[in-house]
């Protein structure tokens, strides 16, 4: 499996498989032995079974609502957000309302069409993992994690917009 | 005028060292087409149907002399000596090469200036009135509240990515609209509430385009404190229930139309309550902090010139005229503001050239307090220039063509760069203004029709903002064959419509022949006071129709 970016750009080892959505009438399978994301609501739907669960975690998809999980966000291991296309930006807001809305303080990771000069938006949306599309040069990570050391607006990573720094 | 502080100038060149980075690696094929795209496109590149185009971002419209010079440099040396000013008061360059551009943006960086988000589904840049600061009519000065606005969109990490381009305008006039808010994504209004505090009053989902809509109200009064966090609300909701599947339908007034107005207050509304009272929120001392930058120039204790420019007047015919049309009242006594026309027949409107550039900047250093101003309607505004002196000014205008005393009249048109230059296009539009100028070449029989807007663009895209042209222009394909399809009755300003489409399309040689019947309609039902807008509202199209299709 492809190595996890860490939000400093170093490099882990990842041990979550992404189950995907079952086709209609299909049930869900998860595989043996191993640590599985899925599909939010499914967890939700059988939250009897999955709470609590060290290695069961969720993934959104772009289209679903992190209000799903209002409440519950914190009781998850693992959060995945999942960018079908890179454009595709309402992964970005995922991000920032389950960190600073819903108070998930777990691992936050971007899955899908992650590539490289997308990270430090992710990063500033609250992602702190990510797994870079296959073809992508890895070892570029940390460089365009960093591009900036300064930002104008308040975003997760603080909380801070720079006219209040400014004046400080 | 803002002027940058260290923060600025590091985000800057760290923005310069990113793209170029990034043109590197799409250079080295690192990066697809596809994905170099959006990059590109935030840093102002486009590929056109000739050549690159970098369009420079100017915020709310605001030039100084040395940036000036800088642009007509970067013009010479990297370009074939002349720019355009676009609708969005932004600085386009049409033949710069791929390679260059970082470099280009290296050398805009040290003037402060940069080409960030002027193309692709960002925020665009802010807009607002050029008269800014130096006119009567105002409730307090937009332009702090922009700048406010230009950093909080810069490089918004949430907002990267939107279904599409967005666009803000303010307007602080309580009577006119030189910004055209109605026809934003976001038009803000500054207004005063009962209690004589300062706030917006907020319009969105206006907008051209396919579907032109007027910007309904979702909030008649929102504090001035509280602007970034409603804004960073709006732009939320679009963000996550924006249309992403159909690129004719991911504008956010499409999102407003289907929510209704109510509907899509109310989401807004819920998400603000979540984080209106967020260090986002701004204090009176940022707004102070920001205000500082927009302080008076030095303005000397005048008295009017009334007198002297009553003689001068009386002596140069041509002098009145432009007196009359492209110099407007200035809020301290003895200065005006002038309107420099960048629309001489045979140029195409916007168009300046590097050498020009540079005129402008000694003008503005003479004359202006070293500031000028992009318009929305393609001119340059030196907006504090003192009255005895505007005869020395003009007599230098002249020479430069950017006297022409046209403003607000049928040939001061704006127009979009069209089929000459973009690749969008399905019509050109650049000799439709020209032989419609050439027609009508008599200021005398302008002055007389009165103010009239006409406004052309290429394509749908309607860069030439031709639905808010009382008469609007669209260039159109039939079978592969250039057409241009008539509006009449469109207005931006505070009595914002969008124009009725007449009737089948025309060829381009008919045109002129077209506007002076539109033109002869209004002059045969016109009232003594009526412009043709009012006129047209009063008859409605079917006179008009009659005598076109005759
Ligand atoms: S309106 Fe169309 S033709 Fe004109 S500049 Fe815009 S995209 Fe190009």
């Amino acid at each position: 499996m492809p190595e996890v970016i860490a939000a400093d750009g170093a490099l882990f080892e990842n041990r979550w498989v992404v189950v995907e959505r079952p086709a209609e009438g299909e049930s869900l399978t998860i595989p043996e032995g191993q640590a599985a994301l899925i599909p939010a609501d499914l967890w939700l739907a059988g939250y009897d079974q999955f709470a609590g669960r060290e290695d069961i975690g969720v993934w959104f998809d772009s289209h679903d609502e992190p209000e799903l999980l209002a409440g519950k966000a914190q009781e998850l291991p693992l959060i995945a957000v999942n960018f079908p296309r890179f454009v595709d930006g309402r992964g970005y807001s995922i991000g920032r309302l389950l960190r600073e809305r819903f108070g998930y303080r777990g691992e936050l990771r971007a899955i899908g069409d992650v590539l490289l000069d997308q990270l430090q938006f992710m990063k500033r949306c609250g992602f702190d993992a990510f797994v870079l599309r296959a073809d992508k040069d890895i070892t570029k990570a940390a460089r365009c994690l960093n591009f900036f050391s300064q930002t104008y607006q308040a975003a997760t990573d603080t909380d801070q917009p720079l006219f209040r720094r400014r004046a400080s | 005028m803002y002027v940058y502080d260290e923060h600025d100038r590091q985000i800057a060149r760290e923005r310069v060292a990113q793209f170029r980075d990034q043109t590197e690696r799409a250079l080295a094929g690192e990066l697809s087409e596809e994905e170099f795209l959006p990059l590109r496109l935030q840093n102002g590149l486009y590929v056109q149907r000739l050549a690159p185009m970098l369009r420079i971002c100017v915020p709310y419209g605001m030039l100084r002399s040395e940036q000036l010079r800088r642009l007509a440099r970067i013009t010479r040396d990297y370009d074939k000596g002349y720019a355009h000013v676009t609708t969005r008061t932004n600085i386009q360059l049409n033949w710069p090469n791929l390679e260059d551009v970082p470099d280009i943006l290296a050398e805009l960086a040290e003037v402060e200036m940069h080409a960030n988000q002027t193309s692709g589904n960002c925020i665009r840049n802010t807009t607002t009135d050029p008269f800014s600061g130096a006119h009567l009519d105002e409730i307090a000065d937009p332009r702090p509240y922009c700048e406010i606005i230009r950093q909080w969109s810069t490089f918004h990490p949430e907002f990267a990515f939107l279904p599409r381009k967005f666009k803000i305008a303010v307007n602080a006039s309580e009577h006119t609209d030189r910004a055209a808010i109605r026809v934003h994504d976001i038009g803000l209004q500054m207004v005063r509430n009962s209690a004589g505090e300062l706030g917006f009053r907020v319009h969105v989902g206006g907008g051209l385009g396919r579907t032109p809509m007027v910007g309904p109200v979702i909030r008649e009064f929102l504090p001035e404190l509280d602007l970034l966090t409603y804004l960073e609300s709006i732009v939320r909701v679009y963000n996550r229930y924006g249309r992403r599947d159909n690129k004719f339908k991911a504008r956010i007034k499409i999102l407003v139309k289907a929510l209704s107005p109510e509907g899509f207050a109310e989401k807004v509304e819920a998400e603000w309550q979540q984080v209106k009272d967020s260090p986002t929120r701004l204090t009176p001392d940022v707004v102070s902090h920001f205000q500082q930058y927009f302080t008076e120039p030095d303005y000397q204790v005048l008295e009017n010139a009334t007198d002297t420019l009553a003689s001068l007047r009386f002596d140069n015919r041509q002098f009145d005229q432009w007196l009359t049309h492209n110099v407007a009242s200035h809020k301290k006594p003895g200065y005006a503001i002038v309107t420099l026309t960048l629309k001489k027949t045979g140029t195409p409107p916007g168009d300046v050239t590097d050498y020009q550039l540079e005129q402008i900047a000694d003008l503005a250093d003479e004359f202006s307090f070293g500031e000028a101003r992009a318009t929305h309607e393609q001119n340059i505004v030196l907006a504090d220039v003192r009255q005895d002196q505007l005869f020395e000014l003009w007599q230098r205008l002249v020479p430069l063509g950017f006297a022409t005393a046209n403003l607000n009249t049928l040939t001061d048109i704006i127009c979009c760069p069209g089929g000459d230059f973009c690749a969008l296009a399905n019509a050109k539009s650049i000799p439709v203004a020209q032989a419609i100028q050439d027609r009508f070449d008599d200021l005398d029989y302008l002055y007389d029709l009165g103010p009239i807007d006409l406004n052309i663009s290429g394509c749908m895209n309607a860069c030439g903002h031709h639905h808010v042209g009382n008469i609007g222009v669209l260039g159109v394909d039939k079978r592969g064959e250039e057409f241009y399809q008539v509006s009449l009755g469109g207005s931006s300003h505070h009595d914002a419509s969008i124009g009725k489409i007449l009737g089948p399309s025309f060829a381009q040689e008919e045109m002129p022949e077209v506007i002076s019947r539109l033109i002869n309609v209004y002059v045969d039902h016109r009232t003594e006071e009526e412009t043709f807008l009012d006129t047209y509202r009063r008859v409605g199209l079917a006179p008009f129709k009659e005598k076109v299709y005759a």
